[in-house]
């Protein structure tokens, strides 16, 4: 059952400078009665830098794609490297720091803290709580002014528009200054004036900082802007 | 950040913090309420307790009566010929008799046992009493009238006042004239003129006189409970007798204990006693004190060994010894209060935990972001206790206040509790006219329930208990949520 990419580029080999290295990933799920495999043998190399797009239709296995990449979950058999740590054998802990200091997250629903201001939202992204507060701060505010919210610090969600929620979520996935930053849907439930804002936001710090941008998105205008299209269905990726 | 998140946490969800809080408040209040008024019960069956025994008894030596033996009959008067019986004139018979014998429903022990007692390890002080009852019969019996009738005429009778007897005068086959008599009894405890700190004398404060002292070995000096003072009108100085004996009045005692009386009517020397009553060497009371409350058993096994015929009983046992509303509100929160508040104790940790869980899972999308930007499982079950703890100290502190309140109230008020303790544990065979009992105290207490830190240690230690236990269900629950599973299901 697995899928060999047909156009592999110089990227299929893993090596120093790949961002994400998969081999033969297949992940399957009980649900109820039945077993689904949502991914089935994916082999897929992502360098360094590279900002990349996952399309594909729904149930074709592209959050599952993103939560592999984001040591979310550990494939049922199979490899996944984040440059050079397995993440399919690692424990729990192993998997959370690997999330609290090489990854950032940004969801289609912002999933920020209802109760917590943008400026304290963008806080929790500290997960390890050594760095002593001045220091967390003075990161916190850049962050927000990297996302032209630096004037909106002390505000709760719930006096916020919805871009200017995703721009938190933004700046809450930066401020811990990942290598990688992973995007699920992040501009679906926005208009597309501030789809665009947000796509141009994520473009100006992906290359500013050299991140390695993997953005999952059903929008083809989004996906245009990607440097990479990925396809996927019924579990298997393609090159578009 | 623990605390901010924890403050805005709490804030939000006013509702379930205010519902896990009045749960663990009204919980927390019924526990040092009942609590505070068993320590207050307690106090007052040791106050009850300490009239009888004195203060600092742990435990009593005694020695059942036996039916037949001494002390377990009723007071006897024999008349004699030479027993102060007296023609007159106006051919009445005046008799008059006074008895000193063993309190009834009690036996004697041998006075040597005192120091087998005292040899027991662990045993601080000891000391003897001998409980003894004076009646005294006097009066008249009119002459037989001259028709020399079969049939005796009504005599006339007064109840003795305390104590019982029984009255051995009656009319001849002859027949009688008018006759009247009287009798009347008060209690009489023999005690050591040396040692005070344990038995009836540790529990009295001195009115007027003096106590006695060594130098009134052997002596007639007696002291009286200053409740039967005021009956008897006697003063520092008067006489009384006893035994048929005339003894000086040197000092007049009340019990320590706000209204109640002391044990015994009068207090005399233990060897004037023994040697009145004829019961020289015997005694019928041992009060010990332990040197630490924890040698109390150990004491009482090794008593029992050694004195094998004796009753040894701890106040443990003597508490039972209690009648009254005291030993009505006594069971009322051993059985009633203590189970009721552990009902509301459990139902108040489980509404805490199940809220606890429930917010848990309507916070599924959060604690599964926070897990997929990095939070460890043990951060997130940090903050869940964090605010479960948090929530529990709230209501342990409404708790407290409200049951600190409980406990003035209760103390204005000061409900009075009404006691009656027996003095001497009577067996079977004990009885007798009159009954078992020979030296019932009976006592008003006003209940007054102690205030101390502990009860704030308990409010507090009862707080964090439900808060870590609903915590620790809580961040049981957020631990086992993966941040796939956890993302996935609110999507």
């Amino acid at each position: 059952m697995t899928t060999t990419i047909p156009t592999p580029l110089a990227t299929t080999t893993g090596g120093p400078d790949a961002a994400f290295t998969l081999t033969g990933v297949t992940k399957t799920y009980r649900q109820k009665k039945r077993t689904v495999e949502a991914l089935r043998g994916v082999d897929l190399v992502i360098p360094r830098g590279q900002l990349v797009a996952v399309q594909g239709p729904t149930g074709g296995g592209k959050s599952t794609l993103l939560q592999m990449l984001g040591a979310l979950d550990r494939p049922t058999s199979g490899s996944v490297k984040l440059g050079a740590q397995e993440l399919a054998t690692a424990s729990d802990g192993a998997l959370a720091r690997a999330r609290a200091t090489e990854i950032g997250f940004v969801f289609q629903g912002f999933n920020l803290i209802p109760t917590l201001s943008a400026a304290e939202n963008v806080e929790t992204a500290f997960a390890d709580s050594s760095l002593p507060r001045d220091a967390r701060r003075t990161r916190v505010a850049a962050a927000l002014e990297s996302v032209g919210l630096a004037e909106r610090a002390e505000h709760l969600p719930s006096e916020l528009s919805g871009g200017q929620q995703q721009r938190v979520a933004i700046a809450r996935a930066l401020v811990k200054e990942p290598r990688v930053l992973l995007a699920d849907e992040p501009t679906g439930a926005l208009d597309e004036v501030t789809r665009d804002e947000i796509m141009t936001l994520l473009e100006g710090v992906w290359r500013e900082r050299g991140l390695t941008l993997v953005i999952v998105t059903h929008d083809s205008a989004v996906a245009r802007r990607a440097e990479r299209r990925l396809y996927i269905k019924a579990g298997q990726v393609s090159e578009r | 950040m623990f605390f901010t998140y924890l403050r805005r946490e709490l804030g939000n969800r006013k509702k379930q913090s205010i519902i896990i809080a009045m749960g663990m408040a009204l919980a927390i209040a019924l526990v040092i309420i009942v609590n505070g008024v068993s320590a207050g019960v307690k106090s007052a069956q040791s106050t009850a307790l300490s009239s009888v025994y004195g203060v600092g008894t742990d435990i009593t030596v005694t020695k059942t009566a036996t039916a037949g033996g001494a002390g377990a009959g009723g007071q006897q008067f024999a008349f004699g010929s030479g027993d102060s019986a007296s023609g007159s004139s106006s051919s009445k018979t005046k008799l008059s008799q006074s008895t000193l014998q063993l309190a009834m429903g009690t036996s004697s022990l041998k006075e040597s046992s005192l120091a087998t007692v005292e040899a027991v390890e662990g045993v601080k002080a000891a000391t003897a009493t001998l409980s003894l009852t004076n009646s005294s019969f006097s009066g008249s019996i009119g002459a037989a009238p001259s028709s020399g009738g079969t049939s005796g005429s009504g005599t006339t009778g007064k109840a003795p006042t305390t104590g019982s007897g029984t009255d051995s005068s009656s009319s001849t086959s002859t027949g009688t004239g008018p006759s009247s008599f009287s009798v009347d009894s008060f209690t009489v405890t023999g005690i050591s003129t040396t040692d005070t700190s344990v038995g009836p004398m540790s529990a009295t404060t001195l009115d007027s006189g003096r106590y006695l002292k060594a130098s009134d070995d052997g002596t007639k000096n007696v002291v009286l409970d200053s409740t039967y003072a005021t009956t008897e009108k006697k003063t520092v100085g008067d006489t009384l007798t006893i035994g048929g004996k005339k003894f000086i009045v040197v000092g007049i005692v009340s019990s320590s204990s706000s209204s109640s009386a002391t044990a015994s009517d009068t207090y005399i020397p233990l060897d004037t006693a023994q040697s009145l009553a004829d019961l020289d060497g015997k005694v019928t009371d041992i009060s010990v004190s332990a040197d630490s409350a924890s040698d109390v058993t150990s004491i009482q096994t090794a008593i029992e060994k050694a004195l094998p015929s004796a009753t040894v009983s701890t106040e443990a046992d003597l508490a039972s010894s209690i009648s009254g509303s005291l030993s009505t509100v006594s069971n009322l929160v051993s059985n009633l209060g203590k189970w009721l508040s552990l009902i509301v104790l459990a139902a108040a940790f489980a509404i805490a935990v199940l809220f606890t869980v429930s917010g848990v899972s309507r916070r599924t999308r959060e604690f599964g972001t926070l897990k997929a930007i990095g939070w460890s499982n043990g951060r997130i079950v940090r903050q869940v206790a964090g605010e479960s703890v948090v929530n529990g100290l709230i209501g342990g502190a409404i708790g407290a206040a409200v049951g600190v309140a409980g406990i003035i109230i209760v103390n204005v008020i000061a409900p009075t509790l009404s006691t009656a303790a027996a003095a001497s544990t009577s067996g079977p065979g004990a009885g007798g006219p009159g009954g078992a009992s020979t030296a019932s105290t009976t006592t008003d207490i006003a209940l007054q329930i102690p205030l101390t830190a502990g009860i704030i240690l308990i409010a507090a230690g009862l707080a964090v208990l439900g808060g870590l236990l609903a915590g620790a269900f809580g961040g049981w629950r957020a631990s086992r949520l993966r941040p796939a599973e956890a993302l996935r299901s609110v999507a």
